[in-house]
């Protein structure tokens, strides 16, 4: 019989990327060449340091005793049964220090920005909590921070902005563009080749080029390896499933690795559905979108005829990108995992029901897994076992639940 | 022998560097670009650089970032862009235009299309911002059937192995990216444009352009005494905000600039 407690080595984990990104024909390097060098020296940094018990020890013991992981896995008992279906788990990352998975990352790439001596830290921002967890890496480590945001997210996101600044951290607005994250993603871009030699830009998601996809998954995967010890633990199996939400898919990237050749756990991402797929207002690339290049890497992305990238629509700001992590693109064509999407609508009304039923206010970007769990529990029997990412809290929303229920706080 | 090849033959036997100038591909509107180009050549442009407007023009300043929204808000293509070239080339067959831009606009199109498209319509060169050699086998291929030269960069930050290998790559001419900073920032300090210059030359025997930062003819004037070209953005893409409104003040004052900065240039 099988040791459900090892993970096999011979399937995928381990295999993807290549030596220059690329997961199948998706990821790679499409960068410009000033940012070539920096790009190898960090490539070679976190080969390195990734092999280096000292490295690997001091991230750890932040995971422990900064972030507070590991996150509970929580089973979500009186909502399983409200549904009628299978049994979901929660991996509570809202649980972490500053209120997301996001985090994971951000405690990583600045242990790695120290290593290599850099005095500066850049990040891009959506929905804020990328940028409030680089922020507070950066103040924890004494280090200047440069966070690049939208506008038209500054305004939806006010508290985060703030929470930003009071964190010592400079947000730049961002009005380029459709004024959202991949306006500041190409700000952020801009900001790293005029500093390269003295800046670490820790990009917040499994996207961009190489080594980002997957140095970032490799620090989310924390997530998933804690799952399945957890679940293993708790239901002495493994899940049924797995659900996450994607924008550019790490929580979800983080969660699924783990998992990837344990070829019996389903694996469902959910994308940002907006006002439905048959609208165009949305931000489902992988449901919807062609491949192209964007960032720094090749993937599915959401563009017009003559390649110009589309303004997207989310109620979430962590979702609203038109764009997706290389791997997960690659997962889609190879069959391993399948992408939905959620439209506002659905999510929201699983923010309610969660927040009511098991009183856990979920992000809007984790509402939108927590929706499709609850389709996908309902059309599977009690005896299954789904584990939804509840990614992050939903403190950050209540204004934008609050506007669109007419009520002014 | 392609146009940019002969131009640039010509131009060392007259003992003349070449001079660049960019401009976006309908910007400020459509009508503009291609009288403008016209024009610029009769001031003493030798090549041109034509943008190809993108939503996400990553490796660009404020500057150019809006002129590719005001040339995207009139409407403007990849297949617009090369109808313009076809146009220019109803009147002129010798000045060689290199294409400017990113890589998603020739995906979409798929890179034969866009190879067979832009030999068709005259083009001589394209410069891709986002695609370093490494991920441009397929891409290239595509434009030597077409005889159309792939124009790399090589910037103050590249590797002396690297420089190695992208001269090895390296047709028409090597573009080096004069500073680390996006299209508009300061320029760097002549000599060490100089010394790069000179690792440069010790790789190939093509010629070498200098572009990100020049912005009059005394700049100019001193990089092209290092160098065999001189490419000039911003600061023509300014004159073209500033008059948007006034296209007929546009076919003055551009190609009056770019008068001047040949003058400074020839002066050395």
């Amino acid at each position: 019989m099988k040791d459900m407690n090892k993970i096999d080595d011979n399937k995928i984990i381990g295999t993807q990327p290549d030596s220059r990104g690329h997961f199948g024909p998706y990821g790679g390097i499409f960068a410009s060449e000033t940012l070539m060098a920096a790009l190898e020296e960090l490539r070679t940094a976190y080969e390195h340091y990734l092999q280096d018990p000292a490295f690997i020890a001091e991230l750890d013991d932040d995971l422990r005793h900064y972030v507070g992981r590991p996150s509970p896995l929580y089973f979500a008992e009186r909502w399983s049964e409200h549904l009628g279906g299978a049994r979901l788990y929660l991996k509570r990352e809202d649980l972490n220090h500053t209120g997301a998975h996001k985090i994971n990352n951000t405690v990583g790439q600045a242990l790695l920005a120290k290593r290599m001596g850099k005095k500066r830290i850049i990040a891009e921002t959506g929905a804020g909590q990328h940028g409030v967890a680089t922020a507070t890496v950066a103040a924890r480590l004494g280090l200047e921070c440069v966070v690049y945001m939208g506008v038209e997210d500054i305004q939806r996101q006010a508290i985060n902005v703030y929470r930003m600044k009071l964190l010592g951290a400079r947000v730049v607005g961002v009005t380029s563009g459709s004024r959202t994250l991949k306006d500041a993603l190409n700000e952020a871009m801009r900001d790293w080749v005029t500093h390269v030699d003295d800046t670490f830009y820790i990009i917040g998601t499994v996207a961009g080029p190489h080594p980002y996809p997957a140095m970032v998954r490799d620090f989310q995967a924390i997530i998933g390896r804690e799952a399945r010890a957890q679940i293993l633990e708790q239901a002495d199996r493994l899940p049924d499933a797995l659900v996450a939400c994607v924008g550019g898919g790490s929580n979800a990237m983080g969660l699924f690795y783990p998992f990837l050749d344990d070829t019996e756990v389903a694996m469902h991402g959910v994308e940002g559905g907006g006002e439905g797929l048959e609208t165009g207002h949305h931000a489902a690339p992988l449901c919807k979108g062609r491949v192209g290049v964007l960032h720094g890497n090749r993937t599915y992305l959401m563009e017009n005829d003559d390649g110009q990238i589309n303004a997207t629509h989310s109620i979430s700001a962590g979702l609203d990108y038109p764009g997706v992590g290389p791997e997960h693109a690659w997962l889609k064509d190879s069959g391993r995992a399948s992408y939905y999407a959620a439209t506002d609508d659905e999510a929201l009304h699983a923010f309610h029901e969660l927040t009511r039923i098991e009183g856990i206010m979920p992000a809007l970007e984790s509402s939108h897994a927590l929706a499709y769990g609850a389709k996908l529990a309902q059309q599977m029997t009690p005896d299954k076992i789904i584990i939804v990412n509840l990614s992050g809290r939903g403190d950050k929303d209540i204004h934008t639940v609050a506007e669109l229920e007419g009520m002014t706080l | 022998m392609s146009r940019i090849s002969r131009r640039f033959d010509e131009l060392k036997q007259r003992q003349r560097q070449a001079l660049i100038p960019f401009v976006s591909a309908g910007d400020p509107n459509p009508e503009v670009t291609v009288p403008l180009l016209h024009k610029m050549v009769a001031a003493g442009a030798d090549i041109l650089e034509l943008g190809v407007p993108f939503s996400d023009p990553m490796a660009d300043g404020p500057i150019i970032q809006r002129a590719s929204e005001r040339a995207l808000a009139q409407g403007m293509s990849l297949r617009r862009a090369l109808e313009m070239v076809s146009e220019f080339r109803e009147q002129d067959d010798e000045t060689p235009v290199v294409l400017m831009g990113y890589l998603n606009p020739y995906e979409a199109m798929g890179y034969e299309a866009f190879a067979k498209a832009a030999g068709a319509a005259g083009v001589d060169g394209v410069l891709t911002v986002d695609l370093p050699p490494e991920e441009a086998d397929e891409f290239v291929e595509a434009l030597d059937g077409v005889e159309i030269d792939p124009i790399f960069l090589i910037a103050p930050t590249t590797t002396p192995q690297r420089v190695a290998a992208i001269c090895a790559r390296a047709r028409g001419f090597v573009y080096y990216v004069s500073l680390k900073g996006v299209t508009g920032s300061q320029m760097a300090d002549v000599d060490s444009i100089a010394t790069k210059i000179t690792e440069i030359k010790t790789h190939t025997s093509l010629p070498v352009g200098v572009g990100f930062g020049i912005r009059d003819g005394a700049s100019a004037a001193r990089v092209a005494a290092v160098s065999d070209a001189v490419v000039i953005g911003s600061v023509l893409v300014q004159q073209l905000e500033a008059l948007e409104q006034n296209p007929e003040q546009i076919y003055h004052k551009v190609p009056t600039l770019v008068a001047e900065i040949r003058t400074a240039m020839d002066a050395n």
